[in-house]
C-alpha cells in the first residue's frame, strides 16, 4: 500500500508564504518602499532614472552605513547619539594627519578610522564600567567632539588634501557609484555578521536577556564595548567618504545630530527595537531607502522640502505601530 | 563512593546578617535533593554559593570528594556545577537550537554552523524526552516548562553533573510543572547527575525527591528520604518555624 502525502495546495500555498513573509521583520517597511518607488513613478517620469537614482544612492550610503553600526547597538540594548560627530571629525584627523604631520593619505585614513574606533572604546568603557546610560555617555561625547571639532578647524571647511585625491579619493566617495558600492558591501557583510556569527548571536542576547548572556558566560561588557566602537568606526568611515563625495572637509558633514538621528530612524523604521535584542541590517538600509525616496520625491513632485520632517516623524511612528502588529502576529501564527 | 557534593560547616554573613551558618548537606549521583524553606531562610544563598557565586566565610566544598575552592560561576560551571534560574536563562528572541547552543556554537570558519546545530539539538532534546515540535522557533513562542526544560537540557548537554535547579516549578501550572517533573525524574533514571531542586511545592519536591532538607534561619533543620516524611509533617515543620520567630520578634 501507497502513502500519500498530501503536497500544499494553492490557497495553502499562499498561506504559508504569507506566513513566512509576516515572519520577516523587513517586511512592512519593504511594502513601503515598494510602494512608494510606484507612486513617485507612476507621478514623475524622473524618478526612474539612471541621474537620480544616482542621487538617491548618494544621499543614501552614508547615513545607511551608520544606521549599519546603529542597528549593532541597538540590537545590544544601548544607543550612540554622538556618532554624527565622530563623522564630521574622522576627515579632519585624516587632514591633520596628512597637511600637518605629512602622513601618507592611506595610513592617514587608517588614523583617523582608529582614533574613531577608540572613540567607540571610551563611549563603550564609560557605559559599561561606570554605569552612565549610554544616551548621557554618547550625549557629553557629542559636546566634547563638537567643541574639538570647531576648536581645531575654527569651524572653516578645507579642501581635501592634494595627496589624497586621485584613485583614494575616486573610490572612495568621489566615483559616481562608490557610495552604493560600499553601503551595499558593507550591509551584506554586516548582515552576516549579525545573523550568521557568533558576535551577532551574543549582541541578540545581550541586547535580549542581559541576565541569561551572562549566565551562558558571554562577557556582555566586551560585546557592548566592541558595538560602540564599530558605530563609531562606521560613522567615520561615512563622514571620510562624504567628505571625498562632496570634495570637502566641512565641519557641517552629516549636520550635527541630523546623520545620527536619520539613522536611527532608518533602523527604527526598518524594524530594529529600541529596548534591544532584535533588528535586521536589511531592514536598516530599506529604512533609509523609504527616506531618501520620500525626500528625494517630494523635491521631484515640487513639494516643499519643509513637510519632510512632518513626514518622517509620521514614518516612525507608523513604522513602529506596524512592527508591534506585525510582532504579534509573528508569534501567534509563527508556532 | 563520594557524594558528587558536600557542602561541610557552611557559613555566609552580609554584615551584620548571617545568611548561612554551619550549612551540612550532601547529594549523590542519580540522586535529587529537595531544598525547602520560607523566603528568607538562605536557599539563594546556598545556591549561590555552590554555583561559585558567592565565596563562603566559613566551612568547605567537595566534589567528588575533592574540596574545591570555587572561584565565578564559570570555574563552577567547569567542575561541572552548573545552575538553571527560574524563567530566566533563555533569550526570547533566539530560537530554542541557538539557545541550546548559546556561547558554546558550533562553527565553520566565523560562521555558525546552524545546520548541525539543528540536528543536536533535535537529538538531545529527543534523547531527553522534550517534546519540542520545532527547534527553530523562537523561544519568546515556548511556555513556561517548555523553556524550563530547554533551559535544563541545555545545562544537562553542557556535560553538567551536578544541578541547581532554582524554584524550576514556580509560577507553573500542573501541566508545565509535569514536563519539569518527568525531566528531573529521567535525569535520576540515567543515574550520572546529581540534582538539587528549591521547591516551594512540598507535594511536587515528594514526588521527585530522594531526600528533602530543610533550611530555616541559615540552617539545616532536617534532612530526611522522602519516604519517612510526609507533605503533613514538613507543612507542620514550617509552621512551626513561622509560629516560633513570630513569639520571638519583639512586641
Amino acid at each position: 500500500m501507497s502513502v500519500v502525502v498530501d503536497k500544499p495546495r494553492g490557497p495553502a500555498l499562499a498561506r504559508r508564504a504569507w506566513t513566512g513573509f509576516i515572519r520577516r521583520r523587513e517586511a512592512s517597511v519593504l511594502v513601503v518602499a515598494i510602494a512608494l518607488v510606484v507612486y513617485f513613478q507612476a507621478s514623475t517620469p524622473l524618478f526612474l532614472t539612471t541621474d537620480n537614482l544616482r542621487n538617491i544612492a548618494q544621499a543614501t550610503a552614508p547615513t545607511a552605513i551608520v544606521a549599519v553600526g546603529i542597528v549593532f547597538l541597538l540590537v545590544s540594548g544601548e544607543i550612540d547619539i554622538s556618532v554624527g560627530m565622530v563623522a564630521a571629525l574622522a576627515p579632519y584627523l585624516m587632514h591633520y594627519a596628512i597637511d600637518f604631520y605629512g602622513v601618507p593619505a592611506v595610513p592617514a585614513i587608517v588614523l583617523a578610522l582608529l582614533i574613531a574606533a577608540g572613540i567607540g572604546l571610551v563611549n563603550g568603557l564609560i557605559t559599561t564600567r561606570l554605569k552612565v546610560p549610554s544616551f548621557v555617555t554618547t550625549l557629553g561625547m557629542f559636546y566634547l567632539l563638537y567643541g574639538i571639532l570647531l576648536t581645531t578647524s575654527r569651524a572653516y571647511p578645507v579642501a581635501v588634501p592634494a595627496s589624497a585625491k586621485g584613485d583614494v579619493q575616486t573610490w572612495l566617495g568621489a566615483g559616481d557609484w562608490a557610495s552604493l558600492s560600499w553601503c551595499l558591501l558593507l550591509v551584506v557583510f554586516f548582515h552576516l555578521v549579525l545573523t550568521r556569527t557568533r558576535w551577532g548571536l551574543h549582541t541578540i542576547s545581550v541586547g535580549g536577556n542581559i541576565l541569561g548572556a551572562t549566565e551562558a558566560g558571554i562577557r556582555v561588557n566586551r560585546v557592548k564595548v566592541g558595538n560602540f566602537m564599530l558605530v563609531s568606526t562606521l560613522g567615520a568611515f561615512a563622514g571620510l567618504m562624504e567628505a571625498f563625495r562632496i570634495n570637502s572637509i566641512d565641519p557641517n558633514i552629516g549636520g550635527g545630530t541630523r546623520i545620527t538621528f536619520t539613522a536611527i530612524a532608518a533602523a527604527v523604521i526598518g524594524g530594529t527595537a529600541l529596548a534591544g535584542g532584535s533588528g535586521t541590517v536589511i531592514g536598516a538600509l530599506l529604512g533609509m531607502f523609504v527616506l531618501a525616496v520620500l525626500q528625494n520625491g517630494f523635491n521631484l513632485v515640487g513639494v516643499s522640502a519643509n513637510p519632510f520632517f512632518l513626514i518622517q516623524g509620521l514614518a516612525i511612528l507608523v513604522s513602529m505601530i506596524a512592527n508591534q502588529y506585525l510582532s504579534r502576529l509573528r508569534r501567534a501564527g509563527g508556532s | 563512593m563520594a557524594d558528587a557534593l558536600r557542602v561541610e560547616g557552611v557559613a555566609k554573613r552580609f554584615g551584620a546578617l548571617t545568611a548561612l551558618q554551619d550549612v551540612n548537606l550532601h547529594v549523590g549521583r542519580g540522586e535529587v535533593l529537595g531544598l525547602l524553606g520560607d523566603n528568607g531562610a538562605g536557599k539563594s544563598t546556598l545556591i549561590k554559593v555552590i554555583c561559585g557565586f558567592h565565596r563562603p566565610d566559613a566551612g568547605r566544598i567537595l566534589v567528588d570528594g575533592i574540596e574545591v575552592v570555587l572561584r565565578s560561576v564559570d570555574h563552577a560551571r567547569s567542575l561541572g556545577i552548573d545552575t538553571v534560574y527560574q524563567d530566566l536563562a533563555l533569550v526570547n528572541e533566539l530560537s530554542v537550537y541557538h539557545n541550546m547552543f548559546l556561547n558554546r556554537e558550533h562553527r565553520i570558519g566565523p560562521l555558525l554552523n546552524n545546520r548541525l546545530m539543528r540536528r543536536l539539538a533535535e537529538e538531545h532534546l529527543r534523547e531527553m524526552g522534550v517534546d519540542i515540535p520545532d527547534v527553530t522557533v523562537e523561544a519568546a513562542k515556548l511556555s513556561g516548562g517548555q523553556r524550563q526544560a530547554i533551559a535544563v537540557a541545555r545545562s544537562v548537554y553542557s556535560a553538567a553533573r551536578i544541578l541547581l535547579l532554582d524554584e524550576p516549578l514556580a509560577a507553573m501550572g500542573a501541566k508545565e510543572a509535569t514536563i519539569i517533573l518527568d525531566l528531573v525524574a529521567d535525569l535520576k533514571a540515567r543515574g550520572d547527575v546529581a540534582i538539587v531542586i528549591i521547591a516551594h511545592n512540598y507535594a511536587q519536591a515528594l514526588q521527585v525527591c530522594d531526600r528533602v532538607a530543610i533550611l530555616q534561619q541559615g540552617r539545616i533543620t532536617f534532612d530526611r528520604p522522602t519516604a519517612e516524611t510526609s507533605v503533613a509533617e514538613l507543612t507542620d515543620l514550617m509552621v512551626a518555624d513561622y509560629r516560633g520567630r513570630r513569639r520571638a520578634a519583639p512586641g
